[in-house]
């Protein structure tokens, strides 16, 4: 594919712009890191920003916005892969289902078992 | 024997040789580090306890503007040798490959604060999934400063020769530098802030 200088020159406007953008995403993402949100939505909010930066950065500085099918094609099967790929681990806990795991706490992991006694000790 | 398709497109893809070889190569890395933040999340939910404020949040940050700007750079490299500035595409390659640089020195000074107090892989889980995802990165920096010293040095003579497949080699190699900023966008959350 071969493309028009024209069209190059228009976009370093947006080059620049999207760097821009890139780096007002991670001074949001250190400043999000600040509030001490619960794991479950600090988790949610830290890749979900994250998946916009690489958004940008895959449709733009990766010219995916206007690619041809074939790479399209190679990178849905990927995309595929890459979901049974991080669905493993989720896989390990299925034998966790069922028992009462306590709440994650910043700091601390997802403990099973039975939840904790209210009175013990008094 | 010249190789085909480095200018212009193959008929059944639409595409160059090299973009398509590209592109497959980095949906093989993107196998090899899904791979291994699999292994992270598996590490992490099976622990009782994971250590948090053991990383520097303002050097992760600072590296991740570099890599960041290196990637406006790297695109902007491309960009110049499309609209025939060779000044301006040799200042962007050089500017990118020396922000790839002062991100290594970064990452020089992080692994020795861990290294001087005996804190290596063998230290803790958290720290073997850190030197083991950060160390892979690294290597893929050192890689793309390698095929950039190239494109500044020998191989910039292929501009004069044929400046189109000078273009799309560029292109290539800035692809490949996408990708590597692209991982550090996830890597930076998940091990510095989560």
């Amino acid at each position: 594919m071969h493309v028009d200088a024209e069209a190059v020159r228009k976009s370093v406007r947006t080059y620049m712009m999207i760097g821009a953008a890139l780096l007002a995403f991670t001074a949001i993402t250190v400043a999000a890191n600040l509030l001490h949100l619960p794991v479950p939505a600090a988790i949610t909010l830290a890749l979900v920003i994250a998946t916009i930066k690489a958004s940008m950065v895959a449709a733009v500085f990766m010219h995916l916005n206007h690619e041809k099918q074939w790479v399209y094609g190679a990178l849905i099967l990927t995309v595929a892969f890459f979901i049974v790929l991080m669905s493993v681990p989720f896989l390990t806990v299925t034998d966790t289902f069922g028992t009462h795991l306590t709440g994650p706490v910043a700091g601390h992991g997802v403990t099973a078992g039975a939840p904790p006694d209210e009175h013990a000790g008094h | 024997m010249n190789i085909p398709y480095t200018v212009e497109t193959r008929p059944d893809t639409g595409l160059t040789n090299g973009k398509l070889g590209i592109w497959l190569f980095l949906a093989s890395e993107v196998m090899l580090f899904g791979a291994l933040f699999s292994t992270y999340i598996i590490l992490r939910t099976g622990a009782p306890v994971w250590p948090h404020g053991e990383l520097s949040i303002p050097l992760g940050a600072i590296n991740t503007v570099i890599l960041i700007s290196s990637s406006v750079t790297m695109v902007m490299a491309w960009a110049s040798l499309k609209l025939n500035d060779w000044a301006k595409h040799r200042l962007y390659l050089i500017l990118t490959f020396v922000l790839a640089a002062v991100f290594l020195v970064n990452k020089y000074f992080e692994y020795s604060e861990h290294l001087t107090h005996g804190e290596g892989p063998w230290h803790s889980t958290f720290l073997a999934i850190y030197f083991t995802l950060t160390g892979l990165h690294g290597l893929h920096i050192v890689g793309g400063m390698i095929v950039m010293a190239y494109f500044i040095g020998p191989g910039a003579k292929l501009w004069k020769r044929n400046p189109e497949q000078f273009a799309n080699r560029i292109e290539y190699t800035g692809l490949y530098w996408h990708f590597v900023d692209l991982v550090w966008i996830f890597l930076f959350p998940v091990l510095y802030l989560l």
